[in-house]
Formats: structure tokens, C-alpha cells, sequence
């Protein structure tokens, strides 16, 4: 095993995307190929889970966008993810929140985590 | 064609220049070390024979430990033959860096044993007729194996259940995605047959 990890850690690298997880509101800057021309699409929305483990990795974001939800499953290492942004750390008592998909309005919201622990915050 | 013999370490994927995700298997290959040189002359027919793994003394034989002695080296586990190669000595060792990134490679594994598999697993039958409609017992029998009092026999190669798996079998081209020289790893994309620790022969 110790070798499949060597090489993902090489072909992979080390990506420097802020640490979040189930709950928190981020905005993924994806690059899209038009043709020749590259531009950036941004998807903002709540993680909803994390899923696999090394260069499997994926997670899943949820937007409602006109009343319609919107899920998106992104590999954490994939080129084409420019950046990741952390808007908010959510606070769920649960690794994967699809509850929130029955839910809409009021009762879709989240709770802010106000308090981040400070080794969290170093990342 | 040269080779070398290693073990399959696992599955991962790999991401391309262009973005694509690509299914790898990940090898360890080598080193391994020249025992024996045929040639034309000494045997009629060129070859070399090359080890891999390491055998423990009280496990190998007299004669093979002698054998082992002439190239110099240790006691191996596993040897293979490599026919028509000719530019290497006894003693020489193989090291992964024979293979290029780009490069297709076979591989020659021993694929999974699967037991005692009936027809519809081993050959894909679709078994017989209906569950129900007063069906019993046929749901993945074989069928018909042929005609009756004509032959009087049934057909040498029809297709029926016995054992799968745990056979030979070579996989042509799998592309060379990375080598490391220095870790004795090859990742070639695509599957190969056999269980992780399995060992196999990747050649050119």
C-alpha cells in the first residue's frame, strides 16, 4: 500500500486547498475548455460529504439555484479545480448531510461554527 | 523480447496532461539478476534466464543453491526464461529503467481463482427458460450439450462448468504511464491480471 501512496503523492503533488469538510459553504473556481480558450466557472454552494480516500478522493456540493438543487461532484485532485474557497465552516453533527436535499427554506440553514480551534485556523 | 519479473502492488488513477482520469495498476519490477545464458552454441536456441525475490537458504536445494553460486547472487524465488535475448551476461542485473515512459508492455500474470464455477458465470450463458411455469431446478443449467443417437457422444470443447480462474494470462499493450527507477516501481494503465502480491512478468 505504501507504494500506491508514493505514487499518488507524486502525481498528485501537494494541493494547497484550505482544509473543509460536511457543512461548510465554499466556492470551487473550475476551469473550463472552450475550444482553445480556458475560462473559470465558479460553484458556490455546502459540502454535503467527502468521499474516497487518495487520488479517489471526491466531494459534493449543493447549491439551490432558482428553486432547483443543484449537486456537483468534484475529484479533490482533479487539474481542472483551480482554487477552493471556505466561506463559512458549518457546524453538522454529521460526516454526510444529505438531509439537507428534503429540506428547503428556514430549515435548509445551517449553523456557523463561530469557533474554529486554533490548529484549524494555521491550516 | 527482455522483461522482468515483479509483483502487483495495486490499483490507483492518475490524472493526464489533458485532465483525464486514468485507471493504473502499479508494479514493482525487478531487480532482477542474469542466472543462466543459453546461447545458439551451448544450447541451440538464445535466451537468458533471470530471478527475482528472495528464497531463504533452508528453503532452496542443494543444486539450486550451486546454480545460484555460478551467477553469484543469492538465492531466488522466482526464475523465467527470456528467449532471443542475448545482450547480457550472468550476474548482469535488470532494473526497471529498461522500460520508457510511452512505452507498451504485456503483462503475464495468473488471473484470480474463482473455484468451480458453473456455465452461466464461467461461459456467460444465459440459463434455461423461466422460474417459473412449472420450472424447477434449471434456472442456470446448461441446456442441450448436443445432438442424440448421431454423434452418440458429446463434442471434445463444449463448454461446461468446471474450474475458473487461476490460470495463465497476458495482457498486450498496456501503455507505460511512470517508472521509478529508484523504487523498482513501473505503473502501466489499465488492469493485470491476478491478486495484489501476485507476481508477474512484464515484458517489452
Amino acid at each position: 500500500m505504501d507504494a500506491i501512496k508514493f505514487v499518488e503523492q507524486d502525481v498528485n503533488g501537494n494541493i494547497d486547498f484550505p482544509d473543509f469538510k460536511a457543512g461548510d459553504s465554499i466556492s470551487v473556481s473550475y476551469k473550463i475548455r472552450e475550444g482553445n480558450k480556458e475560462r473559470i466557472q465558479v460553484f458556490q454552494g455546502t459540502v454535503i460529504q467527502r468521499r474516497g480516500s487518495g487520488s479517489h478522493e471526491t466531494f459534493t456540493v449543493r447549491k439551490v439555484s432558482g428553486g432547483m438543487g443543484v449537486e456537483r461532484v468534484f475529484p479533490l485532485y482533479s487539474p481542472f479545480i483551480d482554487s477552493i474557497k471556505v466561506n463559512k465552516s458549518g457546524s453538522v453533527r454529521r460526516a454526510r448531510i444529505f438531509y439537507l436535499r428534503k429540506r428547503t427554506g428556514k430549515s435548509a440553514r445551517i449553523k456557523e461554527k463561530l469557533f474554529v480551534k486554533k490548529d484549524d485556523s494555521a491550516k | 523480447m527482455p522483461g522482468l519479473l515483479g509483483k502487483k502492488i495495486g490499483m490507483t488513477s492518475v490524472f493526464s496532461a489533458e485532465g483525464k482520469n486514468i485507471p493504473c495498476t502499479v508494479l514493482e519490477a525487478g531487480p532482477c539478476v542474469v542466472t543462466q545464458v543459453k546461447t545458439v552454441d551451448s544450447d541451440g536456441y538464445d535466451s537468458i534466464q533471470i530471478a527475482y525475490g528472495e528464497r531463504k537458504e533452508k528453503h532452496t536445494s542443494d543444486a539450486m543453491k550451486g546454480h545460484f553460486k555460478k551467477a553469484g547472487t543469492t538465492p531466488k524465488k522466482k526464475l523465467v526464461e527470456l528467449r532471443g535475448v542475448t545482450e547480457y551476461k550472468t550476474g548482469d542485473e535488470l532494473k526497471v529503467d529498461i522500460f520508457e515512459e510511452g512505452a507498451w508492455v504485456d503483462v503475464t500474470g495468473t488471473t484470480k481463482g474463482k473455484g468451480f464455477q458453473g456455465v452461466v458465470r464461467r461461459h456467460g450463458f444465459a440459463g434455461v427458460g423461466d422460474a417459473t411455469h412449472g420450472q424447477h431446478n434449471r434456472l442456470r443449467a446448461p441446456g442441450s450439450i448436443g445432438a442424440g443417437s448421431d454423434p452418440s457422444r458429446v463434442f471434445k470443447g463444449t463448454r461446461m462448468a468446471g474450474q475458473m480462474g487461476n490460470v495463465k494470462a497476458t495482457i498486450q499493450n498496456l501503455k507505460v504511464v511512470k517508472v521509478y527507477p529508484d523504487e523498482n516501481l513501473i505503473v502501466v494503465k489499465g488492469s493485470v491480471p491476478g491478486a495484489k502480491g501476485s507476481s508477474v512478468l512484464i515484458s517489452i
